[in-house]
């Protein structure tokens, strides 16, 4: 069985995150960036399938620019066997993402494609829905266990209030979440390894897919500060100032 | 609870904007270490020992070793922390290829010493005595050995230690007593007792190589008549597999002021098997050449610790609400204002941070030279290599740990009170940063090797045809750049106190040895300071060739030059005073009879 799994390289989760000051978009201009938590756990998880004899082959795709190669060599350092770059400046948004990931299910033929639910940058959580309607694929998503059988498998999805078991037919889009697994710490002779590792390098319009946004963004701006609290003399004073002041009762 | 961020991009600055790393990718290994390589490497390195090391530094600390019926156990979890760190293969970052290293430059051996020592000491003594012990091995052993021991001791399977001191032989070796009887088989059986053996005894890995200096039956007495020895723990089967225990074992821990996590061992040897490393009686020789990498290695545990404390005493400054600013209220919505807006928190911070930075500059450029020395094509600059990682090596052994135990306790004081509460960790750098100023040569012996045995050597060669022209010529480059020449100025004046010391030393030294002696540790201050300095105007340099560009995070590169400013303008200028102190010869210090003490 071959897996594609999709990386996105964002802002490291320990940096914190500002909008630049004319509100166009997040300050990220040197900010330190990394493979996005959730695709690492995808990526886990396809290595764990193919050392258990389930899995035969892991591609790991990014887009963006040629800093994701980075992200790509890291995958591979992690064990996927080869890496496709579609490289491109434009601003990728979900269904951008989601049509190009189709078009290289096309080239590649795989039997399930991985990634995480969300990135941890614009936390949308579309992109593997989108790629399974787009398909016409069964969707797994928000997976804390999966287990691979003959065409088909069993996932057990993390939903509000509980967990939800369920059976679907491959091939697949499953999107995973953090308690699937634990991402191994990278071993250094395969980070040497993966600089060996193929490396295919292609364009949106090499697949014929129109990358250009459909969304605009019109404004980003910080959180408003915390307020600092004051202290209520009485149970009475707290309701008034809930109903009036925040105006949540 | 402390913890810890590994200063991956400062590295990275050092390594490529500072020192150019790039323009050395001809020499071997240097190839495969391209830039996103290296960057990966750090960035891998630097989770391992954020996220399983610094766990265990406080418990580490408080547990301490055990030891029960000849067994030693380290503290909790570093077993597991020692295999996950061996089977990430991080042991043979720095390893020979043919013997299953990666062969990657020395200098990213020394960033990642300086990881995983900041984010803990007594563990990163472990993986460190065996990369004594390969060093060894790799330059003193026979083929048979190195194909016996070295691919398990780059694997991390076997670890090694060193064996040389004993009670009455520490800085003075020439009084080593330890024995070693040849035998038939062409094997030696070593017995005597030696102390303070970091890493001596453990269950960690399968085997321990312990390298041993013992005397042969009719050696010459003093430091001619010593010889290594190869002791395993396990003798070795030809085909590789482990035999018979060895009779080696750890007789007592010593309780210590710090490094606790590490088992520091009295060893007694009784008839223990074990094999001659390189020529009978040049045993210390032997011992000596890998000690310039075992020095450097121990003068980058000075900065670490400094730069784990600086990191910590940052976020308590500001956090912490105390008193207001000098100049008015900066928080005026709180209670006080968080004490970083204190001048006199700044200047502990910055006198740790100028130090870190500066340090660890020169620190990976006296590592480059211990790449170039081993690696380069050319026999002249391998020369000139080897004569400047003479002289670098003792200076930054002392310096750094001196500055490093100076540094760290500065960053206590920030934390007040809390800084000598347990809890808060600091207190814990300031303990294990103290070890590093006397183990591994204590630090007024690195000054006198600068001042007596690297400075005269090959006639002067190092300092006059190596070390001047290459700080000399850089700063009087850099005096032609308006915005260099306020740091190069101030550099060629400290290198003018250098040249002033040296030839005060040369008139006076000779004479009255005594004079030589007293002025050692100043001399190698003045060297320090005006090496860090050397690097800070580097770092202006490279950060403003940045900033030009276009290129980086502009906070960081204008940063370099505010710390290069705090450098010159109140650390440097320490060079006077130390000029000043050694010219005041020895006179008053041996004056009082030893009665009068």
């Amino acid at each position: 069985m071959k897996l594609l799994v999709a990386v996105k390289r964002v802002v490291d989760y320990n940096v914190n995150v500002r909008s630049k000051s004319d509100g166009t978009g997040p300050d990220i201009a040197n900010a330190k960036m990394s493979m996005n938590p959730f695709d690492e756990v995808a990526i886990e998880e396809a290595v764990r399938l193919k050392e258990a004899g389930k899995a035969t082959e892991i591609v790991a795709v990014s887009m963006g620019l040629k800093a994701c190669e980075e992200t790509i060599r890291t995958a591979m350092a992690m064990g996927a066997d080869r890496g496709i770059l579609v490289e491109t400046d434009a601003q990728l948004q979900p269904l951008a993402v989601a049509k190009v990931l189709k078009a290289l299910v096309a080239k590649e033929q795989p039997q399930a494609v991985l990634l995480g639910k969300q990135a941890i940058d614009d936390d949308c959580n579309q992109t593997g829905q989108m790629l399974a309607a787009l398909l016409g694929w069964a969707q797994g998503t928000f997976l804390s266990k999966l287990e691979v059988g003959d065409g088909k498998a069993i996932v057990i999805r993390e939903v509000d209030g509980g967990l939800e078991t369920d059976e679907i037919k491959l091939p697949a889009v499953l999107t995973v979440d953090l308690r699937l697994n634990e991402p191994r710490f990278v071993k250094l002779p395969n980070i040497m390894k993966a600089k060996k590792k193929p490396l295919e390098v292609i364009k949106p319009a090499d697949l014929g897919v129109d990358v250009d946004p459909r969304l605009a963004y019109s404004n980003f701006r910080d959180p408003p500060k915390r307020q600092a609290g004051i202290k209520v003399k009485t149970v009475a004073e707290l309701v008034e100032k809930l109903k009036n002041e925040a105006k949540v009762i | 609870m402390p913890s810890y961020n590994a200063p991956v991009r400062d590295m990275l600055f050092v390594m490529y904007d500072v020192l150019n790393m790039d323009a050395y990718k001809d020499l071997e290994g240097f190839g495969e270490a391209t830039p996103d390589v290296v960057s990966a490497i750090l960035d891998e390195g630097a989770k391992i020992t954020q996220e399983v090391l610094q766990p265990i530094n406080l418990s580490g600390d408080e547990e301490g070793c055990h030891l029960a019926n000849g067994v030693v156990t380290p503290p909790k979890g570093f077993k597991e922390a020692y295999k996950q760190y061996i089977e990430g293969g991080w042991g043979g970052l720095t390893g020979d290829p043919e013997y299953g290293g990666q062969g990657l430059p020395y200098v990213l051996g020394v960033a990642m010493n300086e990881m995983c020592c900041s984010a803990n000491f007594g563990f990163s003594m472990y993986p460190g005595l065996t990369h004594g012990a390969i060093d060894a091995i790799e330059q003193h052993g026979s083929k048979e050995q190195q194909e016996m021991y070295l691919p398990k001791l780059i694997s991390g399977e076997w670890a090694g230690t060193m064996n040389l001191t004993e009670a009455q032989a520490g800085t003075d070796l020439g009084l080593i007593r330890t024995k070693a009887s040849p035998q038939p088989d062409g094997t030696y059986l070593v017995s005597g007792t030696k102390i303070f053996i970091s890493a001596g005894e453990h269950d960690m890995s399968e085997n321990i190589i312990h390298l041993v200096l013992a005397r042969l039956p009719d050696a010459p007495t003093g430091t001619q008549g010593i010889s290594l020895f190869i002791v395993p723990k396990f003798l070795v089967n030809p085909d590789g597999s482990l035999g018979a225990r060895n009779k080696v074992v750890c007789s007592r821990l010593e309780e210590k002021m710090g490094i606790h996590s590490n088992a520091t061992c009295v060893m007694n040897f009784e008839d223990a098997v074990g094999y001659l490393i390189g020529q009978p009686n040049k045993g210390l020789r032997a011992m000596f050449t890998m000690m310039n990498a075992a020095r450097l290695g121990v003068a980058v545990q000075g900065y670490s610790m400094s730069e784990v404390a600086y990191q910590n005493a940052v976020a308590y400054s500001k956090d912490r609400l105390q008193m207001r600013a000098l100049t008015g209220p900066k928080a005026p919505d709180k209670p006080a204002d968080p004490i970083i807006v204190h001048p006199d928190i700044r200047r502990n911070l910055l006198t740790a941070r100028a130090f870190n930075e500066g340090a660890r500059a020169m620190a990976y450029w006296t590592a480059l030279q211990v790449d170039i020395a081993r690696r380069h094509p050319d026999a002249t600059e391998r020369q000139k290599a080897e004569d400047l990682l003479g002289l670098l090596t003792p200076v930054a052994k002392a310096y750094f740990t001196d500055m490093g135990f100076l540094t760290s306790s500065m960053c206590l004081q920030c934390f007040g009170g809390h800084g000598y509460i347990r809890e808060w960790g600091v207190e814990q750098f300031v303990r294990d940063a103290r070890i590093a100023m006397i183990y591994e040569g204590a630090n007024g012996i690195q000054a006198l090797d600068l001042v007596g045995r690297k400075l005269p050597a090959n006639n002067g060669r190092a300092l006059m045809e190596v070390f001047f022209p290459e700080i000399g010529g850089f700063c009087e480059q850099a005096a032609a750049d308006p915005e260099l020449a306020p740091f190069a100025t101030a550099v060629l004046g400290a290198l003018e106190h250098l040249v002033d010391a040296g030839q005060w030393l040369m008139e006076n030294g000779m004479k009255n040895r005594d004079n030589a002696g007293a002025a050692a540790t100043d001399y190698l201050y003045i060297m320090a300071l005006t090496t860090l300095g050397y690097m800070w105007i580097r770092q202006v340099k490279a950060a403003k060739a940045k900033l030009a560009a276009g290129e980086g995070d502009p906070q960081f590169l204008n940063s370099k030059v505010i710390l290069a400013k705090f450098f010159v303008e109140r650390m440097l200028p320490d060079t006077a005073a130390h000029l000043a102190k050694i010219k005041g010869g020895a006179d008053t210090l041996m004056a009082l009879p030893a009665e009068a003490f």
